[in-house]
């Protein structure tokens, strides 16, 4: 079982009192309690089991502008008290940085908003096995399934205390139910191919259903058989939902506060200008009921509200936590622990119009690599895709996508199909040109 | 090593009954307890951040039966949550009645790491002050250089393995690791470098001022060169790899795809190709988990079981697995000291080490010569696997244009990818100046991270390239 709030936070608490004694200037833990039980599943029979119980403590320890940190799994007074003491000791050897500060205690988040994130519902080894059962059938009975790779569920909850020497002291309790199936697809002679689904939601009666997740994966894996080679060429390209995210991913790793302030994103110079066509607005918002990205303070504890990234195309905002805030010289909005639920507002045209005034184009349903270098602003990835000519379409590997990321912002045109799947939600996305295609 | 039982109400004695009592009856299985320190201090933006000091302390208890495995893990070494552990392993294998309980090991008395404590070795003030040293070499090399992120990683990990009839296994096993990044501003256009170096000896085989500052004039000709680069070429051509780092090709083109699970899985692209010729008869690929020294090296791995030198590709033909205990078993092979985990919250699987190619007669001159239209690669980035299908890829940091046997300009902004089966019948010429890489590999697999050795010689090999020039 979880621990309770009250064990937290009299655990929390020992921790600031025991810093503070031992002479320390300021303080902030948090401590995590998370229990998680998986079952693995494999061609239709239980593959392992995984129980985790674990209680983990993170504390900062400042010394005036001295500060330093630590994480350990929680052992006994004894052991928390030497860490505690093994902390102080390195913060005295320190250099002074002067940014290193709790929050300015107006900004710290007033109150606890119940943003609906626990379902206390226990779901039993035997439930998951008969879930995984369902979700193997369903995606066996697809002719051009083979076997599957595994599949997955997972029950985790986990109550957590943040607290520091400023009398900051909130947590909540959350709860996340997570399935997957991954498939291998074979027909004929050709080789194997394989793709996944997966779904995670707070509560369970939220979660796709068994024969869903099973139809949804084999019908992503069968329509990569057979694939073709092509020739190296620009054309454009449209990114699936499950990769547009990654626009949001890059994104948010060039608006960090960090490499703001040191200077090392692509963007850095970009503030208040324009880097998306005008129609295109991103948005934040930490405050959405029932998702698991959601919360109401970041881990500093500072509130965090409702942000717009970029406004009407333009740049209008960064990722922001104290240090970096003080360095720049303005508040912090609160995301100390990153973004929360970001999405881009969706656009006015269908799924299908997308496609329509394009003799040829690319459908990228999967990439390998990292989507986009945050510094360098290059973009280069090995990608998988369907490839459509008039009235043709065939499955396509084995290729790579090039060009540079802010191509793809500038000529980016973005569907109405938004949905809230990921922590990053983006429409299907349209790139009309800037992307070249490495091919044979 | 640490004395996971000095604590009030379990005797090492009594976790030896709970975990006899829990395991006679199954195939196989352990309890696995770990006490890890962690030191990391860094160095960023010319001054010292994130000093971390952090403890992993925690025990998984694991019951296999035939295919089936149950895992259960904690961070309180006691009674009553070895006892959860027990009940947890015995409702998942409750059904299985015919066991075979093996619970023997090949041991080893191998020490392949000094056994010193490196977070001790050398004072905090020491490691700041080298730290700083660090920051004002390097950005005295250039004006052009903006930011500088400096990091020295300790870590001190103790591990126990206990199986049935009181059979106890330890290793300690320190690592040390130095990184540097750097980025260089011209105008609007950033670049970066990055190298590091590391392993399992102590600090100063790694942190001394010959070889950290190598490490900074190899981050800082990175950055530099990528200032004068141009756009990478599109689409397949031949690619001359360096020696050394370049060993990510074989760690993901063939090493995933050499991993026991995926044998008797059936997943792998090779999973029906043992005793096949799948390449060039001058291609040997070797796997070896017990050099002095190395980052991927370890006495036991993380089923106690002893490591070696294994070959998995001799002249081209397929002879071998990677494997684990329970892959061992499933497939009829013998263990290979493959068996790695990230930690106590983790059960074992079959995991590269130090995976290399052998040499071949070649020159690396004699490659780039041969190539009319194509790059050479000198720093390569991670990569990835899709071990299924065998397509793999991986980022280019530097690499230069090739025309007509020369090397003309250095280009940017390349990723490289092919397939396992394809690649290996299209490596055309491989050098004789094998290298292992410094010391910097961390390899995932199903979300565990475990460091890794690599090495290959300069080879030449036709893939495809990811740039935007057509």
């Amino acid at each position: 079982m979880i621990k309770e709030k009250k064990d937290l936070e009299n655990l929390a608490d020992y921790c600031i009192k025991n810093a503070i004694s031992c002479g320390s200037t300021g303080c902030a833990v948090s401590v995590v309690s998370s229990v998680s039980e998986t079952v693995n599943f494999r061609n239709k029979k239980i593959e392992n089991s995984d129980r985790s119980d674990i209680l983990i403590i993170n504390i900062n320890i400042y010394i005036g502008n001295k500060k330093s940190s630590s994480s350990f799994t929680y052992i006994d007074k004894n052991n928390t008290d030497i860490m505690i003491k093994k902390c102080f000791d390195i913060t005295k050897l320190l250099p002074e940085d002067k940014y290193n500060v709790l929050p300015d205690k107006n900004l710290l988040a007033k109150g606890n908003h119940d943003l609906l994130q626990f379902d206390d519902i226990e779901v039993n080894n035997q439930k998951k096995i008969e879930y995984l059962k369902r979700t193997e059938d369903s995606a066996l009975s697809n002719k051009f399934i083979i076997k599957t790779n595994g599949s997955s569920f997972t029950q985790s909850k986990n109550n957590f205390i943040l607290a520091n020497s400023l009398g900051f002291c909130s947590g909540f309790k959350k709860s996340k139910f997570s399935s997957y199936t991954d498939l291998v697809a074979k027909k004929n002679e050709s080789g194997m191919e394989r793709d996944y689904y997966y779904d995670s939601k707070a509560y369970y009666k939220d979660l796709i259903s068994p024969e869903d997740l099973g139809e949804r994966a084999a019908k992503l894996t069968a329509r990569k058989l057979n694939p073709k080679k092509i020739k190296t060429q620009s054309i454009p390209i449209i990114f699936e939902k499950r990769i547009s995210k990654n626009i949001l991913n890059i994104l948010s790793s060039s608006l960090s506060g960090s490499s703001f302030a040191r200077g090392t994103s692509f963007l850095k110079d970009k503030m208040n200008k324009e880097i998306f066509p005008k129609n295109i607005n991103i948005i934040d918002d930490p405050l959405i009921e029932k998702s698991l990205y959601s919360s109401s303070f970041d881990n500093e504890g500072v509130k965090s509200d409702k942000i717009k990234l970029v406004k009407n195309g333009i740049l209008n905002n960064i990722i922001l936590n104290t240090y970096y805030s003080k360095m720049l010289n303005i508040n912090s909005n609160g995301r100390s622990g990153g973004l929360t639920n970001t999405y881009f507002e969706p656009g006015k045209i269908s799924y299908n119009d997308l496609f329509k005034d394009y003799k040829k184009l690319i459908l990228i349903t999967d990439i390998m690599g990292s989507f986009g270098n945050p510094i360098t602003g290059d973009f280069s990835c090995g990608a998988t895709g369907i490839y459509f000519e008039k009235d043709e379409s065939y499955p396509i590997n084995n290729f790579t996508l090039g060009g540079k990321v802010n191509d793809i912002f500038k000529n980016i045109v973005l569907a109405n199909d938004l949905e809230f799947k990921y922590s990053k939600n983006c429409p299907t996305a349209l790139v009309q040109e800037g992307l070249v295609v490495g091919g044979v | 090593m640490t004395n996971f039982f000095e604590k009030l109400d379990l005797t090492r004695r009594q976790a030896e009954k709970i975990i006899d009592d829990t395991l006679f009856n199954k195939d196989d299985g352990e309890l696995y307890l770990e006490d890890s320190i962690n030191e990391n201090v860094i160095l960023d933006d010319g001054k010292i951040k994130n000093t971390n000091f952090s403890k992993k302390y925690g025990m998984g208890l694991r019951g296999v039966c035939e295919d089936v495995t149950a895992y259960s893990h904690t961070n309180s070494i006691d009674k009553s949550s070895l006892i959860n552990a027990s009940k947890n392993i015995n409702s998942t294998l409750n059904s299985f009645k015919n066991y075979k309980h093996n619970n023997s090991v090949k041991k080893t008395n191998e020490n392949l790491y000094s056994n010193h404590n490196p977070i001790e070795e050398k004072s905090l003030k020491e490691k700041i002050n080298l730290l700083n040293e660090v920051d004002k070499y390097v950005r005295s090399k250039s004006n052009l250089i903006k930011q500088v992120t400096a990091s020295i990683s300790c870590e001190k990990k103790n591990i126990e393995i206990i199986k049935t009839g009181g059979l106890s296994l330890t290793d300690e096993r320190p690592l040390v690791s130095f990184k540097i990044s750097l980025m260089m501003k011209k105008g609007f256009k950033n670049t970066q470098g990055s190298y590091a170096s590391g392993g399992r000896m102590t600090f100063d085989n790694y942190i001394n001022e010959i070889n950290w500052k190598k490490v900074c004039d190899e981050a800082f000709r990175q950055a530099e060169m990528n200032q004068e680069a141009r756009k990478a070429p599109a689409g397949e051509m031949d690619v001359v790899l360096n020696n050394g780092w370049s060993g990510v090709l074989l760690h993901e083109a063939l090493g995933h795809t050499l991993e026991g699970d995926f044998l008797y899985k059936k997943t792998s692209v090779f999973h029906d190709q043992i005793g096949n010729q799948i390449g060039n008869d001058n291609i040997t690929v070797v796997d070896e988990g017990n050099i002095a020294g190395r980052r991927g090296s370890l006495n036991m791995d993380d089923e106690g079981e002893k490591t070696q030198r294994n070959v998995l590709i001799e002249n081209g033909k397929l002879v071998k697995f990677m494997h684990d205990r329970l892959s061992a078993k499933l497939t009829n092979s013998e263990v290979t000291g493959n068996g790695r985990r990230e930690n106590y919250m983790f059960a074992p699987m079959p995991r590269m080490t130090n995976t290399f190619m052998m040499n071949g007669s070649n020159s690396r001159e004699e490659m780039i010569k041969s190539v009319s239209n194509g790059i050479y690669v000198d720093a390569l980035g991670g990569g990835s696997v899709d071990i299924v299908s065998g397509q793999f890829n991986f980022a280019v940091n530097n690499a230069w244009l090739i025309k007509n046997g020369k090397l003309i300009m250095p280009i940017e902004g390349a990723t490289l990818i092919g397939s396992g089966p394809e690649v290996i019948k299209k490596i055309k010429m491989i050098g004789n100046d094998l290298k292992l890489d410094n010391g910097f590999g961390t390899c995932g697999k199903s979300g565990q991270m475990v460091p890794v050795g690599l090495g290959i010689p300069s080879c030449k090999v036709s893939m495809t390239v990811g740039g935007s020039k057509i």
